[in-house]
């Protein structure tokens, strides 16, 4: 199958509703199993203590903003190139649930930062790009709220999501950029040498793969929602013209 | 129910809690935002069919 049988939007629907059952199944329990997995069965830190618990929260939710913000991108590249309605009406979808992602990695990263750095807040390279990258996914969502024109609303967005991407990308690397700052390097590594211990890596993995899940599900649900909303949208046009 | 989290228990109990809220939250007004969309286009469907 290819990728360009989605950009037709009856495709699109036939498939959604094909899976959606399936992926939302899916995302429950692998969400649920990470949680609990992280919350009940994992040891105390030896410097952390309990808060280490919040790691698989924290994470995986920052994980999925920066990604989301990224697929977004490449959606909206796929709009401004090849005019593909299906791949705008995803990223438009992806908004609202990439800044509850991000939302959830900013309140959860205060919560840790109070005990572990004595601050809710710094001005940290790490923390400011992403709380620029969540201020540009608000400018995104108000952006499509704000202009009637459906075309110009399209185009715009497009371009802000392509400025946020500086941000986005910032958020992931800013550690690597500049050496002040407070927030740790990368928590997970391919070179298992400095990687975190098996008793938080591997429910720290199931977890990510359950906002990864519960992520593209969202996604999958409202870009079929945005769909509907442009046929509604068509068909009052058409009765009006009448 | 709740494993000994020591002194940092309302630090982890309230992330995990927001977190759920957030989330829970997202979830119901996609699905709300879903119904509402689709009862509108099925209306409309129907009252177009009346007027053909």
């Amino acid at each position: 199958m290819s990728l360009w049988e989605f950009a037709n939007p009856n495709r699109f629907v036939r498939l959604a509703d094909r899976w959606l059952p399936a992926l939302w199944t899916l995302s429950a329990l692998v969400l649920a199993t990470g949680l609990a997995w992280g919350f009940y069965l994992t040891p105390d830190d030896a410097v952390q203590g309990s808060t280490v618990k919040i790691m698989f929260l924290h994470v995986p939710s920052a994980l999925m903003a920066i990604n989301g913000w990224i697929m977004m991108l490449i959606a909206s590249l796929f709009w401004l190139i090849r005019r593909h309605h299906v791949s705008l009406l995803a990223a438009r979808a992806a908004g609202p649930v990439g800044a509850t992602m991000a939302l959830i990695a900013l309140f959860t990263g205060a919560v840790w930062g109070k005990p572990m750095w004595g601050t809710w807040w710094a001005w940290d390279p790490r923390l400011t790009s992403f709380l620029i990258l969540f201020l540009f996914y608000l400018g995104y969502i108000s952006l499509w709220e704000a202009i009637e024109d459906a075309e110009s609303a399209a185009d715009l967005s497009a371009i802000v999501c392509l400025v946020g991407s500086i941000f986005a990308v910032l958020s992931r690397y800013a550690v690597f950029f500049w050496s002040q700052g407070i927030h740790q390097g990368a928590t997970l590594s391919l070179d298992r040498e400095t990687n975190i211990h098996n008793a938080f890596y591997f429910p720290l993995l199931v977890s990510m793969a359950g906002f990864a899940l519960l992520f593209i599900t969202l996604v999958v649900f409202r870009t079929r929602t945005e769909i509907s909303r442009k046929r509604t949208r068509v068909l009052l046009a058409g009765a009006v013209a009448k | 129910m709740i494993p000994e989290l020591g002194d940092y228990a309302f630090e982890v109990l309230l992330a995990y809690a927001v977190t759920v809220v957030l989330l829970a939250g997202i979830i119901c007004l996609s699905l709300m935002s879903s119904a509402r969309v689709n009862r509108t286009l099925a209306k409309l469907k129907s009252l177009l069919n009346d007027d053909d």
